[in-house]
Order: structure tokens, then sequence, then C-alpha cells
């Protein structure tokens, strides 16, 4: 029988790992589909960054409550896997409770505290469903989170439920075994919580309690090898990616908008044609101006993409998105990783892209989204984790103006403007310091 | 008073303290202009050897790069490069957050390298160090103010404190709106949206912006932005309220505390 829960659960590890692993070769393959851009400077500040961001969630305390209740979830998840640790080594092993005798008193204290997360956890998803559900959080709530993306997030959040329920009932099952000296069950202090419950199950045969400990036992981990393979295809996958991402978030101010070194050079061998490396036939390919597609994103728009978790704090800051206009940062990130999983879909049938006649902008991201920014930086500011909205919207709008010369009438005139008056106005260069001579007037 | 122009400053074989950039709204806007007196007047009369480029002067090319641009970006970058760089400028002050983000961020990658420091650092710096003396009891003194921060010089470029400064030395009572600093909303004219009109949606965003600054119940709205002050002039209209509450530049409002 031992035996039979031993393989069984050897495969159950093995096969998840397998197709996690496999899916995660697919995301690092899509993130490298990007563009080469060096953010390997400064490794102090950037380890700064990931522990301040992602291991401190510095930025998730802008909002109190669900900082406080998303760090319940988050400390449980971490410190929680510990305790996986040892419900893998058991099924393994085929062994019950193997930290138990190692640990002696010190066992009992650990479980209890696993156990206290865990009703945290519990606790803190309830609530986080029904700030969702029934409070209706309006960032929570929003249009381009309708279908698929409301649903992963409920999904989790009841697969975290029904985690941390299947954890405690295990426990308070076990307990009540262990107090009447059934085999294999090692006698432990009293945990925590569960202790407080076992009166819930004293009237149940020793029979029924195996078969519920046990399959709280299965369910749970096999709940956690499903969970496994469901992250990297949902927004959970940022409790991974968050690390990575915040360690290559930007250093630079914020304001500073990304040069483009190909223009910088033409327009220098334009103005400076001495200047210019002699024409000899081997210039490479003309590339594109701006970003089309998310093959023409750099790798961290692509990471940063992966990393999102939907959470919507961007969408809430963005000013066009507060006054009714269809920009919203967060789709912007959602669209970025819809389109990148199509295009790495594409690949895995056809072995390279293949052209499907679709692109980012126009098929998911339209025009009058982009038009709405106003290159604020909130939804910058605003991300926990260090995610660029704006970054991606910035190289869109280039590629808009510069291959499609896709821009309003309005622009058209102010670039006109300040190519030949010198200002975005249609005033007379002349007049530039008028201002001046009336203060010389005036005095 | 006469405003010398880094030509002149150069055939008398001079260096000026400080270039005085003062970009297109600035130069231009019958708004704008009255912040870049004011400015120049303190300048002025506090002694600080400054010039413009006056003529010489051309867009940073700010609206173009952030429109998508980067042609018309960097042709302007170029020739303002040359200019700066042919008259050995080294320190940049100017009254535009979008011009200060550009000469202080984005120039240096294309050779463009000077200390560039915004008007209201300047003006704190002027303060702290004496040059600026301030009126007693000045007409600013007690008045309920709050303060709007713009995108570029706030979350671009993380200055939030120095504009404050100048504020608490005009012996204001600052209060501040509900969404500031790091949270500021924007007045909505970045991005190249100054030269468009908006998208559709239910309200303008300078409509949403200058409702929450009323909603302080402050007299003036300060500011640190020509456009920021014209979207914000335009939402105290759009409410009816600009007999009882201004929209002014801190540089102005210096302007009027010189002792």
């Amino acid at each position: 029988m031992h035996l039979v829960q031993q393989i069984l659960f050897i495969l159950c590890a093995g096969i998840s790992v397998y197709f996690f692993s496999k899916k995660v070769g697919e995301i690092r393959r899509n993130i490298k589909l990007g563009k080469d851009e060096d953010l390997t400077d400064n490794p102090s500040a950037r380890w700064r960054n990931m522990v301040l961001m992602a291991l401190g969630q510095q930025k998730m305390f802008k909002k109190p409550i669900p900082a406080l209740l998303h760090l319940a979830v988050y400390a449980g998840f971490v410190i929680i896997n510990v305790e996986i640790l040892e419900i893998f080594l058991d099924g393994v092993f085929g062994v019950h409770r193997l930290f138990a005798p190692m640990l002696g008193g010190l066992y009992a204290y650990l479980i209890g505290f696993f156990e206290v997360l865990a009703a945290l956890v519990l606790i803190a998803c309830v609530v986080f469903l029904i700030r969702r559900n029934v409070l209706k959080v309006k960032r929570l709530n929003q249009s381009e989170l309708e279908g698929w993306p409301r649903n992963d997030a409920n999904l989790i959040l009841i697969t975290e439920v029904v985690l941390m329920s299947l954890f405690l009932i295990m426990n308070t099952a076990d307990q009540v075994l262990q107090s009447r000296g059934v085999e294999h069950y090692t006698l432990t202090e009293p945990f925590w919580i569960t202790s407080n419950f076992t009166g819930m199950f004293s009237g149940l045969s020793d029979g029924a309690l195996i078969a519920i400990e046990r399959g709280g036992w299965w369910l749970h981990i096999i709940g956690i090898f499903l969970f496994l393979n469901y992250l990297p295809y949902s927004k959970h996958l940022h409790i991974v990616l968050a690390f990575p991402n915040a360690y290559y978030t930007r250093l630079r101010p914020q304001g500073e908008m990304a040069n483009m070194k190909e223009i910088q050079n033409e327009v220098l061998y334009m103005m400076q044609p001495e200047l210019a490396p002699p024409a000899d036939g081997s210039q490479p390919a003309q590339q594109r101006f701006g970003a089309r597609d998310v093959m023409d994103l750099s790798w961290k728009n692509l990471l940063d993409a992966y990393s999102c978790t939907e959470c919507g704090r961007c969408t809430s800051a963005c000013p066009a998105n507060a006054t009714g206009k269809k920009l919203s940062p967060r789709k912007i990130m959602m669209d970025t990783r819809d389109r990148l999983e199509e295009v790495g879909k594409n690949i895995n049938a056809n072995k390279s892209f293949v052209d499907d006649g679709k692109s980012l902008v126009h098929d998911y991201i339209s025009v009058e989204e982009l038009r709405a920014c106003t290159t604020c930086q909130a939804c910058v500011e605003a991300c926990p984790v260090g995610i660029e909205p704006l970054s991606i919207i910035n190289q869109l709008r280039r590629y808009l103006v510069m291959e499609e010369s896709n821009s309003p009438q309005e622009w058209n005139l102010m670039f006109g403007n300040v190519e030949n008056n010198m200002a975005p106005w249609k005033f007379s260069p002349d007049e530039r310091d008028k201002w001046a001579e009336e203060m010389s007037a005036e005095a | 008073m006469h405003i010398k122009s880094m030509a002149e400053y150069a055939a008398n074989g001079e260096t000026p303290e400080v270039l005085f950039w003062v970009g297109c709204a600035g130069s231009f806007d019958q708004r704008a202009q009255k912040i870049t007196k004011a400015f120049a007047q303190i300048l002025d009369k506090v002694g600080v050897k400054f010039a413009i480029l006056g003529k010489e002067e051309m867009c940073t090319g700010d609206p173009a790069r952030r429109s998508g641009n980067e042609f018309l970006f960097q042709m302007m970058a170029y020739n303002n490069i040359q200019t700066m760089n042919a008259y050995g400028v080294k320190k940049i002050v100017t009254a535009c957050p979008h011009c200060f983000n550009v000469l202080k961020n984005e120039y240096p990658a294309l050779g463009g390298d000077y200390e560039v420091i915004h008007h209201t650092t300047f003006l704190q710096q002027l303060i702290n160090d004496g040059r600026v003396r301030l009126k007693e009891g000045g007409e600013f003194k007690g008045k309920k103010i709050t303060y709007h921060d713009s995108c570029y010089l706030g979350r671009g470029n993380n200055i939030y404190e120095a504009p404050r400064d100048v504020l608490q030395a005009l012996d204001v009572e600052l209060v501040e709106m509900k969404r500031c600093k790091t949270n500021g909303l924007c007045c909505g004219a970045g991005g190249a949206q100054m030269f468009k009109e908006e998208e559709a949606g239910d309200t303008r965003i300078n409509f949403e912006r200058s409702a929450e600054a009323l909603e302080t119940g402050a007299t003036i709205i300060a500011a640190n932005c020509p456009f920021c002050t014209t979207m914000l002039t335009d939402g105290v209209k759009n409410k009816e309220k600009e007999d009882s509450v201004a929209v002014l530049d801190i540089a102005e409002m210096v302007a009027k505390s010189l002792a």
C-alpha cells in the first residue's frame, strides 16, 4: 500500500515538474524574442530594488489595507512552502511527518506557526473574493477584466482557500489519530489552531479519519502540483517574476525617454555628412522605427507583461482612464502578454514565427488608446513590481508616427511649426525674445 | 533693465553665471511670458549674471519626441546642443519642467552635458543663500494655497520639496490636494496633449484636476510649469471660479514678495 502511494506520488511530482519546466522554457524563449537591452549596470541598486520592491513589497503599502492582506497571503505562501518540503519528502520516502522526530518540541511550534499563516491566508483570500465580487472595487472590475481575467483571479483565490482548508483539515484529523495512538501518526505537541477543532472529528472511526487525513494530504499536494502548472498560464506568475522584474526595473529618472541611437546617427550624418560611414552595400537591412509588434519591444517590456498580475494600480492612477478615455495601462500589459502568447503558439506550431497578418498595435491596442496618454508616468510610479506600461506606449507611438505617418492633424501642424518656426506654435522665430525687448522698454 | 543674450556676453568675452532657457511657452505664450518676466525680474534684482539664447533658442523637441516623432526631436536637439556647446554653456536654469527634463536627462546622451536646474529649485537656493530676500508679511502670508506637482518635475525627476520650501518661505498656509507628490494627478497637457484635442471621454483631465484643487478651498493654485498653469486656469474658469481663485507660477509669487 505504501509503495503504491510512493510510486504514485513520485509519478505525479515528475509529471508536474516536467510540464511546468516545459512551459517555463517557452516563456523564457518568448521573452527573448524581444530586443536586447543591457540592464546589468549598478547591481547594488538593482538588488536593493529587488529586496525593497519584491521581497519587502514597499510600493504595495501605498494602499495599506490590500497591502496587509496581500502580505498575509505572501508570507503564508512563502513560509508554508517549508511545510511543502516536508510533505514532498514524506511523499517520496513514504514516511509521515519526517521532520517531527528531528525537531522535537519545536515541530509543533513550527506547524502551529504554519497553521496561523494558513488561517490568515484563508481569511485574506475570502476578503479578496469579497472585494472583487461583492464590494466590486472599481479597479478590480474594469472592462479589460471581463471573461478569462476575472475567472483567473477568482480561480486563484478559490484554489488558495481550498488548499489552506485541506491543510487545516488534514492536521485536525492527524491530531485525533495521534491521540488514539494509531500507527504511523507520530505523536506531537498540539498544533496551535487545529488542536481546537479536534472535537469536530472525535465521533469518527479510525478508518474514516485516516481517509480524511490521507485524502486531505493527497488533495493538498495534487492541488499544489496542479497550481504549479496553472501558474505560467495565469496572472499569478507574478509570484515568481516580481523578483527578476524588480531587479531589472529602470534606475534612470522616470521622466527620461529611451534614446534612439539609429535616428540620432541618421540626423548626425545628415548634418555632418563627413562623419557618415562609407556606403559599401554591407549595411544592415533597414530596421523598423518604434514598435509594431511584440518582437519590436525590448525583452524587459516582455518580462513586464509576464510579471503583471492585473492589479490595476496603474489604471486607477491613469489620468486618461480616470476621465473616461479608452486608455488603460493594465490593458496595455495584458494585450502585450496575450499577443506574445499568440506569437509563442505560432512558433510552437511552425518552428519559427510565420506572419499571421496581426500586430500588437491595431489588432490588440488601438490608436485611440495610445493617443490618450499624457506620459505622466503615474502608471510606472504605481506599479508595485516595477512594470513600465509607458515604455510600451512610447514605442508604439513612435511606430505610428514614423512608420505609418499616423498622427492627428493637430500634431502634424505642431511638427510643421517646430520644424519651420522652431516652436510648436505658429510664431516667428524673430519674436522669441520679444518679451525681453518689452522688459527693456518697460524699464 | 536689459536682458543680455549669450551672443552679447560672448562678444564682450564674458561668461554668464547661468543660461536662462526660456522655452517656447515662456517665449511666445502670453500667460507664460508673465512667468518668464517675473523670473527674469528676480534674477536681475538679486544680481544673478544670466543670459538667454534669444533668437538662437529652439524648441527642445519634447513634444515631438513624446508624440513619437524621434526624427524631429533629434533635429532640434542637434541644433540646440551645437549652439550651447559653441557658447560653452555649463549651467542652465529653466522655468519649464518639460525643457528641464529633456535638457537634464535626454541631451547628455546626444553630447549635451550641462548642469540643469529647474527655476523652483534655483529660487529655493537663492532664498537659502540669502540672495533672494522676501518681504515680512508679504501678499501671500497666511493665505491658503495648494501646490500642483507637475509630472516632469515630480514623478519624472523626484523634485517635490524645493517648490514647497519656496512656498513655506512665503509664509503661506500650504494645503495639499488628495492626490499629491508621487500620486499627483496630471494637468492633461503632457505627452504633446497640449497640442491636440483630448480623446473622447467623460470629462477633461484639467477639469478633474482643477476641481480637486478647488476642493482644498485654496485661493491660489501654485504651479511650476507653463502648461499646467494654462490647463489649470482653464479648469478654474470652467468652474467659474476665476474671480476668487488664481493660478500662479511660483516665480510670480516670489517676484511679488521681493523685499
